[in-house]
C-alpha cells in the first residue's frame, strides 16, 4: 500500500498548514480573549461579572433562550415529523421557508421586525392602541432571535426522521397505537440524540446571536442589553478588561457546546453502527 | 374471519397500481399474493390492512364493510417485509406494545401482559431473549419477534409483506415450515406476499396470481402450475420453453410439429403460441414411433450438470428457436449424449395460446386453448 502514500514531506506541509491555521483563527483567539479579561487582576474579572448591568444581560440572555429554544423545539419537531412521515403538497416549498432564515442576513431578519412593529411599522397603529411594546423591548428580541434560530433543530432532524422511514410508525398504529401515543413512544425515543443536537446549536445560536437582537433592541442599559450587546457597549466605551470577561462567559458556552456536541455525535455514531447492524446482518443467523 | 376485495382500484399521481382487483379469502387458510416486483400485490395487502386508502372499491371483513375504517379498528396483523421492531425497545416491550397502549379501560394488567408476552416467546421459541435489544438478534429471530409482535393483540387475520425475503436459504426454510405449523395450530386465516413461487407452492392452501395490478389467476398450487389461466401464470411459475407457430385447419404448427386442436373456428389462421415446461421435454436418439408429429430434431448447444439434474440446451433444426430440456441424471446417463449431438425431441404437455385478432384497437388478447396432445 506504500505507493497509494503521499510522501512524508507533503503530508508533514499539510499538517503544519492546517495546524497553524487552527492556532491563528480559533486558539489564538480564544487565549486572547482570556488573557485580555484577566489582564488587570482576577479582582476587575469579578468585578465586570458581578457587575449590575452584566448580570441583567446574562438574565435576559437567559431569559430569550428558555423561550426562543422551546418555541423552536416544537416548531421543529412538528415540521420535521410533517415532511419526513407524510407527503403533501406544497413540502419542497415548506423545506425552502425553513431554511429561510439560514439564507438571509440577521441584519435583514431583524429589519423585517422593525419595519412591522416598529413605531413607523405596519402593525404600529394596533400596538399603540394596545399600548404593546415589541421593537426596542424584549418582545422583539424574542422574536428575532427566534426567527433566527428556527431552522436548527428542524435542520437536524427532518434526514434522522427520513432515515428512518414509515415502517416502525405503520407498525405501531396497526398494533392500534393512538397518533400521540406513536409519537410519544416510537418517534421521539428514535430521534432523541438528534433531537439533543438541535437544540444545542439552537440554544448556543440563540445566545450568541448579534445581528438580529442589535437592529431590535435598541441597546437600554439594564433592560434590552442581552450578552453579545452588552460586550460591544464594554468595548466601545474602552473597558477592555470588562469586555472580555464577560465575552468569556460567551466563550464558554461555546466550550460547554462543543463538548456536548462531540459526546452526542459520539452516541449517535454507536447508534447508528447498531441500526446498520440490525438492517444489513439479517442474513446471518448468529448465535445466542 | 374470511376477507372480501371488491373491485378496488388504486392509483399514484400518474401509476396505476391496482386495477378492479376482485379477491374472496375464506377463512382459516393460508394464501400467496404471487407476483414480479411492482404487480400490486404490497399494495393489496396495506390496502386491507388499511395502511392505504384505495380510490374506488370497498374491504369487507366477515361480510362487513371496513373500506372507510381505520388502521388502528381493523384489528389487523402486520408484518413488515424489514420487520420494523421496535429499536430502543427490547423484545419484551416491543411484544407487550399493542397491548400497553391501549387505554386504560381496555388495556390488561401488568401481570397480564407479562404473562401474555412469555406465552408469546414460547410459542415463536425465543424464550430467554425477552431482554434482549432487536439489534442483537439475528434475522430469522426478528422475523419471529415481528410474528408474535403482532398475534399479540389478537388479530383477526395475519398480513405478511414478504415474510422470508430477507432471509438466507436455510433459516428461509426453517421458516417455512414453521410457519406452517404456527398456522396449523392457530387456525388463523393467513395472507402472505411473495415474488417467490417455490415459496407460495410450498406454503399456501391458494394462491393468488398478480400482474402489473391485475389477478391473473387464483387457485390451489396444484391448479396454478398445471392449468395455468394464460402464458403469464405458465412463464411465472417456473422454467418454461416457448414456441411460435400457427393454427391453420384447426391444427396447430409450431414448425415441422403438428397439434390436433378441438379449435371450433377451422377457418381462422392465426398465430399461436406453445408453451412447455423443459421436464416434459422427452430426448430420444431414434425418431420414437407413431408420435412423429410432435417430433422434431433439434442440436444440443451446452450441457449443464446441477447434481440430480441435467439441463440441457438445444436448438430445432426446423425452426432455429432454442429450448431446455431437463432430465434426471440417470436418464442423461443412459442417453450417453454430448455437446452437437443432434438428438430426437418430443413435445408433451404443450399449452397452447392463440393470439385472436380482434378488429378493435385493443392490444391482442391470448386465449387459452385446450390441445389435445
Amino acid at each position: 500500500m506504500k505507493h497509494l502514500t503521499e510522501p512524508a514531506y507533503i503530508r508533514w506541509t499539510l499538517i503544519i498548514v492546517a495546524l497553524l491555521f487552527l492556532g491563528l483563527f480559533l486558539i489564538l483567539p480564544l487565549v486572547a480573549v482570556f488573557t485580555e479579561a484577566f489582564r488587570q487582576g482576577a479582582g476587575v474579572f469579578v468585578a465586570s461579572i458581578t457587575d449590575e448591568e452584566t448580570l441583567s444581560a446574562v438574565k435576559l440572555t437567559l431569559l430569550v433562550a428558555a423561550i426562543s429554544v422551546p418555541v423552536n423545539v416544537t416548531f421543529g419537531i412538528a415540521a420535521a415529523w410533517a415532511i419526513a412521515k407524510f407527503s403533501f403538497r406544497g413540502k419542497n416549498v415548506l423545506l425552502t421557508l425553513i431554511d429561510l432564515p439560514f439564507a438571509v442576513s440577521p441584519v435583514i431578519a431583524g429589519l423585517i421586525f422593525v419595519l412591522l412593529f416598529g413605531s413607523q411599522g405596519v402593525a404600529a397603529p394596533l400596538l399603540a392602541a394596545w399600548d404593546f411594546k415589541i421593537i426596542f423591548a424584549v418582545p422583539g428580541i424574542v422574536l428575532a432571535t427566534t426567527f433566527v434560530t428556527f431552522p436548527f433543530v428542524a435542520r437536524e432532524l427532518i434526514p434522522v426522521m427520513e432515515a428512518q422511514g414509515r415502517d416502525e410508525e405503520e407498525a405501531a398504529v396497526s398494533l392500534g397505537a393512538s397518533g400521540w401515543k406513536t409519537f410519544l413512544r416510537v418517534t421521539l425515543p428514535n430521534v432523541k440524540w438528534g433531537l439533543l443536537y438541535g437544540v444545542i446549536l439552537c440554544n448556543a445560536r440563540a445566545m450568541g446571536e448579534f445581528g438580529a437582537v442589535s437592529v431590535v433592541s435598541g441597546h437600554i442599559r439594564g433592560m434590552t442589553n442581552t450578552l453579545p450587546l452588552h460586550v460591544e457597549i464594554l468595548y466601545n466605551e474602552y473597558q477592555f478588561a470588562a469586555a472580555f470577561a464577560v465575552a468569556t462567559l460567551l466563550a464558554a458556552l461555546a466550550l460547554v457546546t462543543l463538548i456536548l456536541k462531540s459526546l452526542i455525535e459520539w452516541k449517535t455514531e454507536r447508534q447508528a453502527k447498531l441500526d446498520e447492524e440490525q438492517h444489513y446482518d439479517v442474513t446471518g443467523e448468529r448465535a445466542g | 374471519m374470511s376477507i372480501e376485495v371488491v373491485n378496488i382500484t388504486k392509483s399514484y399521481k400518474s401509476f396505476t397500481a391496482l386495477k378492479n382487483v376482485n379477491l374472496h379469502i375464506p377463512e382459516g387458510e393460508l394464501v400467496a399474493l404471487l407476483g414480479p416486483s411492482g404487480s400490486g400485490k404490497t399494495t393489496l395487502l396495506r390496502l386491507i390492512a388499511g395502511l392505504e386508502q384505495p380510490q374506488e372499491g370497498s374491504i369487507l371483513f366477515h361480510g362487513e364493510d371496513n373500506t372507510n375504517r381505520d388502521v388502528r379498528e381493523r384489528q389487523v396483523g402486520f408484518v413488515f417485509q424489514h420487520y420494523a421492531l421496535f429499536r430502543h425497545m427490547n423484545i419484551f416491550d416491543n411484544i407487550a406494545f399493542g397491548l400497553s397502549v391501549r387505554s386504560r379501560k381496555t388495556r390488561p394488567s401488568k401481570e397480564e401482559i407479562s404473562e401474555k408476552v412469555h406465552s408469546l416467546l414460547k410459542l415463536v421459541q425465543l424464550e430467554g431473549l425477552a431482554h434482549r435489544y432487536p439489534s442483537q438478534l439475528s434475522g430469522g429471530q426478528r422475523q419471529r419477534v415481528a410474528l408474535a409482535r403482532a398475534l399479540a393483540v389478537e388479530p383477526k387475520f395475519l398480513l405478511l409483506d414478504e415474510p422470508f425475503g430477507a432471509l438466507d436459504t436455510k433459516v428461509r426454510q426453517e421458516l417455512r415450515r414453521w410457519l406452517r405449523h404456527l398456522h396449523g395450530k392457530l387456525g388463523l386465516t393467513i395472507l402472505f406476499v411473495t415474488h417467490d413461487q417455490e415459496e407460495a407452492m410450498e406454503l399456501a392452501d391458494q394462491v393468488v396470481v398478480m400482474n402489473e395490478g391485475r389477478v391473473e389467476q387464483v387457485g390451489s398450487p396444484e391448479e396454478i402450475y398445471h392449468h395455468p389461466a394464460n402464458p403469464f401464470v405458465y412463464s411465472f411459475l417456473g422454467r418454461v420453453n416457448l414456441f411460435h407457430g400457427r393454427i391453420q385447419n384447426g391444427k396447430i404448427k409450431l414448425g415441422e410439429a403438428e397439434f390436433e386442436t378441438d379449435w371450433k373456428d377451422k377457418a381462422v389462421e392465426a398465430p399461436a403460441v406453445g408453451y412447455m415446461r423443459p421436464h416434459d421435454v422427452e430426448i430420444s436418439l431414434r425418431p420414437s414411433e407413431g408420435k412423429s408429429a410432435r417430433s422434431v430434431q433439434a442440436v444440443i448447444n451446452h450441457i449443464s450438470l446441477l447434481g440430480p439434474i441435467v439441463r440441457l440446451d438445444l436448438k430445432r433444426l426446423d425452426t432455429d428457436e432454442v429450448f431446455e430440456a431437463e432430465m434426471s441424471r440417470q436418464r442423461f446417463l443412459e442417453l450417453n449424449v454430448e455437446e452437437q449431438s443432434i438428438v430426437n425431441v418430443t413435445l408433451h404437455n404443450v399449452s397452447i395460446y392463440v393470439e385472436s385478432q380482434p378488429l378493435q384497437t385493443h392490444p391482442p388478447a391470448l386465449v387459452p386453448l385446450q390441445a389435445s396432445v
